[in-house]
């Protein structure tokens, strides 16, 4: 991966000044590679990664579902499972090899809101052939970032 | 009470300003000679899971052969070093055992043992504590802290005993090539003195492929005793692992001294050092964090005006305060007085030092950021 991708993808506030003292590339050139990143769908969005647990007030639940397809005449994966995807619930959905064909990542405020989500708008659906919801109950680890628990680190501040 | 030669050994002069860092709270510490990541983790659990098994005794005082026979291995692949297991590897408490056995195996009274300077401090001090006579060969940064090769045939014409190296150097960061070793090894050479060639740093090294000193030819490899470990690239500083590499009348002489002294290293250690010669996409991962620290803070100071000269290796750089018309330890209390900025004074890295300080870049892409503007905020207050 390039250098801006990297640095960007772990710290997406960096400014292109930062950026420029960390590539040497001039903010011209940063700049024009950001925008063609953009523009070709490879950097997709920026955003916050929030610890939910941590806010107090804020209820949240999330399900992974798993979904079993019934294969049908002349519809690819592709077209169901974007009926799927459209519902705005639906956070996450990636296409599986193995034993069930999609899994979802769907949150809502509690349980009843996503069993609500199951129950009346994915299991009608006629290439549904089986769901699986699995309640989240503790987040340890989200995109590569450990949420629980810090590495301590002992070092003395100054050493030869 | 004490012994003479040890009262001699004189205390690093900068001991109080260490001292001042250590009371001093929420420091950005550019001061560190260790590594900012935390061991990798198929390591720790190596040494996790040593301990379920209740790996718990002594091992052979030369090490596992395991452990030696990965080392023996690892060198051939990388650097085609041929070293036997049996008896030309030794494994010792990190590199710190390894140069107080090295020095201790081959000095005699009133030997001279050459340091090139900017040092690492440990080197004049476990030279003279195992009864030699240090001298200094300094370097300057009109050479970017190389050796220069006139000055090294004049150093050599004492008759050394040993020469110590340090190849990537702290604090200078320096790498030599290749090339640039056969030149100062066909020097050595003719003068008769051993090599202690300290590596430790050698996975950390950026611009071109390291060359340890036993690969220039077959005599630089029976006069040298190779030093390494697993500290500085794997991450491992509080395991204590290190490993000598010798001709086996050497490596026999200081497992001599190592079987009474220390009888061996730690096994849980020695496990998780065999590990960790298989964590190498780890390693590569840290160097290339370590690659675009450097490139940003020495960038940074010569934009600040401190002369930086490019370090090749290591993660440290020892950019000059000539500018500033300070000395070291002025200027290292100020900037952390002012801007809790902690930087090591240069002179505890050699007398001559006195307008340099060490930087030590294995931190934080933040903190450094963060350093760098505190840094200039206190030069400018400064002029
Ligand atoms: C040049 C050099 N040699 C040796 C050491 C000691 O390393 P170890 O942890 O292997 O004893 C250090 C540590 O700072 C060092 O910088």
């Amino acid at each position: 991966m390039d250098d801006i991708l990297e640095i960007l993808e772990s710290n997406a506030r960096i400014s292109f000044e930062d950026l420029k003292k960390l590539t040497g590339k001039s903010i011209k050139e940063i700049e024009k590679a950001v925008k063609s990143y953009e523009k070709k769908g490879i950097i997709v969005k920026y955003k916050a990664i929030i610890n939910k647990t941590k806010l107090k007030n804020e209820q949240n639940v999330v399900a992974l579902i798993e979904v079993r397809i019934a294969p049908q005449k002349d519809v690819g994966f592709d077209l169901i499972a974007e009926r799927i995807y459209r519902f705005p619930e639906v956070k996450n959905c990636y296409l599986l090899s193995g034993t069930y064909d999609l899994l979802l990542e769907v949150s809502g405020k509690d349980i009843q809101t996503v069993a609500g989500f199951v129950s009346e708008k994915l299991a009608p659906l006629s290439s549904v052939k089986a769901t699986a919801t699995h309640f989240m109950l503790k987040k340890y680890k989200e995109d590569g970032i450990i949420l629980t628990k810090k590495d301590k680190n002992q070092r003395l501040p100054i050493t030869y | 009470m004490i012994a003479k030669h040890i009262k001699k050994v004189s205390p690093s002069g900068i001991r109080e300003f260490f001292d001042l860092v250590l009371g001093m709270p929420e420091v950005i510490s550019l001061g560190v000679g260790e590594p900012d990541f935390i061991t990798p983790w198929r390591i720790r659990e190596k040494a996790i899971t040593a301990l379920e098994e209740g790996l718990t005794s002594y091992t052979s005082n030369s090490g596992l052969l395991s452990l030696r026979q990965g080392i023996s291995e690892f060198l051939n692949s990388k650097y085609s070093l041929n070293y036997k297991p049996e008896n030309e590897i030794l494994i010792t408490t990190g590199v710190s055992e390894g140069l107080d056995l090295a020095l201790r195996a081959i000095v005699e009274p009133k030997d001279v043992v050459l340091v090139i300077s900017p040092h690492y401090v440990a080197y004049p001090a476990l030279a003279q504590i195992a009864g030699a006579k240090v001298q200094y060969l300094i370097t300057d940064e009109k050479s970017d802290f190389k050796i220069d090769l006139k000055q090294l045939k004049n150093a050599l014409s004492v008759k050394p005993k040993a020469i110590i190296l340090n190849n990537p150097s702290n604090p200078t960061g320096v790498h030599y090539s290749g090339s640039e070793l056969a030149k100062i090894w066909r020097l050595i050479a003719l003068s008769g003195a051993l090599v202690i060639s300290d590596e430790v740093y050698d996975e950390l090294t950026y611009d071109f492929k390291h060359v340890p000193f036993t690969a220039l030819d077959k005599k630089a490899k029976r006069k040298t005793i190779l030093l390494n470990g697993f500290s500085k690239g794997y991450a491992m500083t509080g395991f204590r692992v290190g490993y000598v590499c010798a001709d086996k009348e050497i490596i026999s002489a200081m497992t001599k001294i190592h079987s009474f002294s220390m009888m061996c290293v730690p096994i849980v250690s020695q496990v998780a050092a065999i590990e960790a010669l298989r964590a190498q996409r780890e390693v590569a991962d840290m160097r290339s964090q370590y690659k675009r620290r450097r490139d940003f803070v020495v960038k940074e100071l010569n934009r600040l005006g401190f002369y930086t000269p490019k370090p090749q290796g290591a993660f440290y750089c020892f950019p000059s305060l000539k500018k500033f018309h300070v000395n070291c330890l002025d200027f290292a209390k100020k900037l952390l007085f002012q801007e809790k900025v902690a930087v090591v004074p240069g002179k505890a890295f050699g007398d001559e030092f006195d307008t340099h300080i060490r930087i030590s870049y294995a931190n934080t892409l933040d903190n450094l950021k963060e350093a760098i503007i505190r840094i200039e905020r206190f030069i400018k207050a400064l002029k």
